[in-house]
């Protein structure tokens, strides 16, 4: 409760699991910022509490208690008047942890979050923001705190190294395994990060807690159901698994490949799928039309691939996608296995468990 | 010139003398607008009071001020001294808007990171608040420099020996020479100042001198 009497979070009471992600997600305004700074007491609680471990937060020291949270804004917050080394070094050197550790640090987190280690020496102005957001992150984990909070920390950048970041968040996680509450009003980010999210109205009281999977697949009422958005019974189909979809073996030709030898790799069908030179798709031509050995330039690169034993989602717009609509299926290494039709795709939703219920 | 050239000593002698009581005054007012300006932008209810009161206190005319300090600290009319503090009424009068200003121009996510990361309020205001106002109050010292320069030589009307020593005297013996070395000394002495203040606030703001994003 804010003075002046606004009750900015009321009733929220939310069971975070350790070292997973947890995101809050809400319109503007919901109480998202203010729920989080409740955890490293940049705000305190008018009333309840919040425990870490099983220990009450009120009763640590303050500045101790913050330095075992990592926190990032949006905006990055980083010190303008400090080189990006020292940025990142500042908790460890508040530790104690003297000089040249800090630094060591330092340069160990510039490149765990994919930074060019040329940049140390730079100010924060010097940086693009995406950049700067990556030395957010990168400050915020430099004491290899427990805990992280993030704050839209992807949501003032474009949409191309928004998605980067996220990668990069998610492959870091995977690596650190953090307890971390993120904050976003973006419901997509919130699906595509999550183990857990929670959904807040306006006044910061809960409206679903559940996985991402769950949550689209049944949204506890129209609040809910709104804020998610249309396609979500497409969206949900990202958390469903396509182990036992049937692979049809696709014929092919190499890049360079004549009309001929097109013609005949094809066998009547109107769209032949080429490969370059290291096995891999790279694209589809209509071999009635060649006139010349295939090259590069005259592919057609709308189809987008799916991995083996990935989504049904990716499966299906990798059909839906492709101009042949035969979708073009990899192993990991990026190299051909096959290609399914959407047919195939929609009799293995059918026969699958019920998105209702995962 | 020949006047000049006759008097050097004298006037180098006067002008060190103008340089002491003129930046001595500085320091001190720095030193002490720096906890005012902080009172005056952390506490909302003092603001007005501080940076209208601090401000007044430039409206009194500098010859009252001169006049009025051996009554309030007990100096003889002749004492420096007077001068100093005086000097450093009028540097705290300008100052204070300017430190309070610039601590206001911290951007407030920066100060959000630093509480965030546990940095203690007292290692916050040094390592980051004050650091990043320097431009701001560097423009203010800048001023305060400028006009203690000139309002030092008021003091020559009580007697006290400096720069405006030689105005007084040229005026007392219908003497032009005197005065107009008097103004390019009081004008170089400024333009010192001014550029030892420059210098020393590129020195400590190195950020500041560097390209936008490569
Ligand atoms: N310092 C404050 N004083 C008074 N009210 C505040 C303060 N900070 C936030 N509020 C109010 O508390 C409510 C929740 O704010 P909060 O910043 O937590 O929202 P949010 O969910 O993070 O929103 P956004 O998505 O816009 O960042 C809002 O109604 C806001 O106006
Ligand atoms: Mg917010």
């Amino acid at each position: 409760m804010y003075p002046g009497g606004t009750t900015a979070v009321g009733g929220l009471s939310l069971d975070i699991p350790t070292g997973q992600i947890t995101v809050l997600v809400g319109p503007s305004g919901c109480g998202k910022t203010t729920s989080l700074r409740m955890i490293n007491r940049m705000i305190e609680p008018s009333s309840g509490l919040v425990a870490i471990d099983g220990r009450d937060t009120a009763t640590l020291e303050v500045n101790e208690l913050r330095r075992s949270i990592g926190y990032v804004i949006q905006s990055g917050g980083l010190f303008p008047h400090q080189s990006i080394l020292d940025n990142i070094a500042t908790v460890p050197l508040l530790l104690g942890w003297g000089r040249a550790k800090a630094r060591a640090r330092a340069h160990e987190l510039l490149e765990l979050v994919g930074l060019d280690p040329a940049l140390a020496k730079r100010y924060p102005s010097q940086l693009s923001g995406g950049q700067q957001q990556r030395v957010g992150v990168a400050r915020a984990l430099a004491a290899d705190p427990p805990v992280m909070l993030l704050d839209e920390p992807f949501s003032a950048v474009d949409p191309v190294v928004r998605a980067q970041l996220q990668d990069e968040f998610l492959r870091l996680q995977a690596e650190l395994g953090k307890t971390i509450v993120f904050v976003t009003h973006d419901i997509d980010e919130a699906i595509k990060l999550a183990d857990l999210v929670a959904v807040l109205r306006v006044g910061g009281t809960l409206a679903q807690f559940d996985a991402p999977a769950r949550l689209l697949a049944d949204p506890a009422d129209d609040f809910v159901a709104d804020f998610l958005g249309r396609d979500r019974g497409y969206r949900a189909l990202g958390f469903v698994a396509a182990p036992g979809l049937p692979i049809s073996a696709e014929p092919t030709v190499p890049l360079g490949a004549t009309p001929a030898e097109a013609k005949q790799a094809a066998a009547g069908a109107d769209w032949l799928l080429v490969l370059d030179a290291a096995g891999a798709p790279a694209g589809w031509v209509e071999p009635a039309r060649l006139l010349a050995p295939i090259t590069s330039a005259e592919l057609h690169r709308g189809g987008t691939l799916a991995r083996v034993g990935g989504s049904l989602r990716a499966a299906l717009d990798a059909a839906l996608s492709a101009p042949s609509r035969r979708g073009v299926i990899t192993d990991d290494a990026g190299g051909l296995v096959g290609t399914v039709r959407a047919q195939d795709v929609l009799v293995e939703i059918e026969r699958g468990p019920k998105t209702g219920a995962p | 010139m020949n006047w000049f050239l006759g008097h050097l000593d004298e006037v180098g002698s006067l002008m060190a003398t103008h340089a002491v009581l003129a930046s001595a005054p500085l320091l001190a007012g720095l030193l002490l607008a720096i906890p005012l300006g902080w009172l005056a932008r952390r506490y909302r209810l003092l603001r007005t009071p501080l940076i209208v009161g601090t401000g007044l206190l430039y409206t009194i005319p500098s010859l009252a001020l001169f006049i009025l300090m051996p009554l309030v600290l007990g100096t003889g009319i002749l004492d420096p001294l007077n001068v100093v503090v005086a000097l450093t009424v009028y540097t705290v009068a300008l100052l204070v808007r300017t430190v309070s200003d610039g601590l206001a121009s911290v951007p407030d996510d920066v100060l959000q990171a630093a509480s965030a990361m546990g940095i203690g309020r007292v290692s916050r205001f040094f390592k980051v608040e004050l650091p990043l106002a320097v431009p701001v109050i560097s423009a203010g010292l800048r001023v305060a420099a400028v006009s203690n320069v000139s309002i030092v030589s008021v003091a020559a009307l009580l007697g006290i020996a400096q720069l405006g020593s030689l105005f007084t005297d040229g005026f007392a013996r219908n003497y032009l020479d005197p005065i107009v070395v008097g103004i390019l000394a009081c004008i170089a002495l400024a333009l010192v100042f001014d550029l030892l203040i420059v210098t020393l606030t590129k020195a400590a703001t190195p950020w500041l001198r560097v390209g936008s994003p490569a």
